[in-house]
């Protein structure tokens, strides 16, 4: 078990570096010129050349990589373009604000699923499944942001019931009564993508177990119900675990929809201000940052895979 | 391939009717799925009226009226109202389909094409060959679909053709993914190492035996990934990433009428229930492939 950690350890070295390089290489290849965002298009040559040198574009690609990413070891992404603040710090704001706002949704995503799924598989074929299978192709289906409108103009605009916009009175989102009307509809909206995806899973599992053999057994030995539920439990757990897991990651990486629509203020919001005013830094640093914690994600998944799942601690 | 199949593995329990081809069965069973029909019919139906949008639209998608802006659904002279230009919406629902039917559809076929080439090859050479590309990949499943979507559209700028491209980049992985692994499956089973000791050539063989059964799995998988790649365009042209206005597109038109929720919601929320009706009958048919393909159910 101990060496099966150390190798996935291992090799989540080469993929975070690689990870680098692509959040690297991806903004080098946007066309048109990086300085477009703070140099007039009629400046002249030496002040476009001096600006160059600042921000350090005037040197080859492969040394810029290396300058770049010995100083985000470091801790360091540079200064935003287009406002001169430290990429570091708009971005690590930023990061507290969509991992709640993820967090949050993944959590009702995640438990939703999981009760809408073990439902359907235990009530596989009946009316209660269709229900709960059509709830989770719904899930699937709806485009998110459309769905954050809906709500919006429900609860907030005809009802009148929660906030339609931000995340409350000093721009960050905390854990307050202040602050909680403002997560309500983006998370519920953030959350009905796991929701769909855990409902299959759950579903696809339990009908899986409870066909199996051991059930069988345990019921002939007069099991109720409940003690085959704790069964059916832990053998779903490994599963439902390595799906559940990532959901996190994909929803903060995908939260820039949702942020959009919500005017959230996290890193997808910082990602569509970057992307249009071309803020380089600011694009390569919020990149690097959420597709590192993907990284460390997939990586805390799969090392938490043995301690539940104990056949994979005999290999 | 079917010779060999019926010589190896088909025993005496299945008796000699089993001669319908395996197509035809698979047909049969989706003609009888009533929700996978209704699916298609909703599919083909907003599928003609993109195609033939200029013989059935009722108005010019880009001529608007600014006396006419935002008039509610019903309203005279436009079923579906008019958008914040005064254009009339159900035109540009209808062309709207063009744009987002296509940017839905042609990426997953493009993956599907590409990333079966990959995963088969790496999954038949095998090896260190095998490595290289899966390890390749990794990278780019280090990036969740969303942002990688995201990313490259916005590093290469907004259109249609760069949006087709990161789409494209973004599916090619996850459908290289599932073609090596079945393509590592079959390449081990005896009848290919039957085939190989008859004199057949690595192509011979990937083109006779492998390809049969691996084009089968790999076409459900991406069946499933049109909804999502719909969901994803749509999302890509909403954040300004995607067409350019004033192209008619469903996610483009959510987009540009999302300031008029506040004087006509209903109108406003139309684009998005275009998307949803389309990916959920996408989903569904995704569903009713799925299973009437799968033999053992």
């Amino acid at each position: 078990m101990f060496a099966y950690i150390i190798k996935r350890l291992l090799y989540a070295v080469p993929i975070a570096l690689a990870v680098t390089l692509v959040a690297f290489l991806l903004v080098h290849i946007a066309p048109g010129d990086a300085l477009n965002a703070i140099a007039p298009a009629d400046a002249p040559a030496e002040t476009i050349a001096a600006l160059k040198a600042a921000y350090g574009l005037d040197r080859p690609l492969p040394v810029q990589y290396g300058l770049w990413l010995g100083r985000a070891l470091q801790g360091d992404l540079g200064a935003s373009i287009a406002t001169g603040r430290s990429v570091t710090s708009e971005v690590m704001a930023a990061v507290g604000n969509t991992l709640s706002l993820a967090g949050v949704a993944a959590i009702i995503g995640v438990l939703a699923g999981c009760v809408l799924g073990g439902i359907a598989g235990y009530r596989h074929g009946g009316w209660v499944d269709r229900i709960a299978t059509f709830i989770s192709v719904i899930g699937v289906s709806v485009p998110h942001y459309w769905l954050g409108l809906v709500l919006t103009i429900v609860f907030s605009i005809t009802l009148g019931w929660l906030p339609a916009m931000g995340a409350g009175p000093e721009g960050g989102w905390f854990l307050d009564g202040a602050h909680l009307p403002y997560i309500v509809l983006p998370a519920l909206t953030m959350a009905v993508v796991p929701m769909g995806i855990l409902t299959r899973t759950v579903r696809a599992v339990v009908v899986d177990i409870l066909a199996q053999d051991f059930v069988q057994a345990l019921r002939a030995k007069g099991l109720g119900n409940r003690r085959i539920f704790r069964h059916v439990a832990k053998n779903a757990a490994p599963t439902v675990l390595a799906v559940a897991g990532l959901q996190l990651g994909y929803l903060m990486g995908g939260s820039i929809l949702i942020e959009t629509v919500f005017a959230w203020p996290g890193t997808g919001f910082l990602l569509n201000t970057a992307i249009f005013q071309r803020d380089l830094p600011l694009l390569q640093g919020t990149l690097l940052v959420l597709c590192l914690f993907f990284v460390l994600l997939n990586l805390l998944v799969d090392i938490a895979q043995p301690f539940i799942d104990p056949r994979m601690r005999r290999t | 391939m079917s010779l060999a199949l019926d010589a190896g593995s088909a025993p005496a329990t299945l008796p000699a009717q089993r001669s319908r081809g395996y197509w035809s069965r698979v047909l049969r069973r989706l003609s009888r799925d009533p929700v996978t029909l209704a699916c298609a019919a909703i599919l083909l139906l907003i599928l003609l009226a993109a195609v033939f949008a200029p013989l059935i639209a009722p108005a010019d998608p880009f001529k608007g009226s600014m006396i006419k802006r935002l008039q509610p659904i019903g309203a005279e002279g436009f079923l579906l109202g008019t958008d914040e230009l005064g254009r009339d919406m159900l035109t540009r629902l209808i062309y709207g389909g063009r744009q987002s039917l296509l940017m839905g559809v042609l990426p997953v076929v493009l993956a599907f094409g590409i990333g079966t080439t990959i995963g088969v090859i790496a999954g038949y050479v095998g090896g260190r060959v095998n490595m290289v590309i899966m390890r390749t990949l990794d990278v780019f499943y280090a990036f969740p679909s969303v942002l990688l979507a995201v990313a490259i559209s916005g590093a290469l700028g907004a259109g249609l053709n760069n949006c087709l491209l990161a789409l494209t980049l973004v599916f090619v992985p996850q459908v290289t993914r599932v073609a090596e692994s079945v393509t590592t499956q079959v390449r081990q089973l005896d009848y290919i190492e039957a085939a190989r000791m008859s004199g057949a050539g690595p192509w011979m063989i990937v083109r006779e035996q492998v390809l049969g059964n691996v084009l089968g799995p790999v076409f459900v998988y991406s069946t499933g990934l049109i909804s999502v790649c719909m969901i994803l365009a749509s999302g890509l042209s909403f954040l300004g990433l995607g067409v350019k206005p004033p192209e008619p597109e469903w996610g483009l038109m959510l987009n540009t009428l999302r300031p008029a929720i506040f004087q006509n919601p209903l109108v406003a929320a139309l684009p998005g229930a275009m998307i949803f009706i389309t990916s959920i009958c996408f989903n569904l048919l995704a569903d009713g492939i799925r299973s009437a393909m799968d033999i053992r159910s």
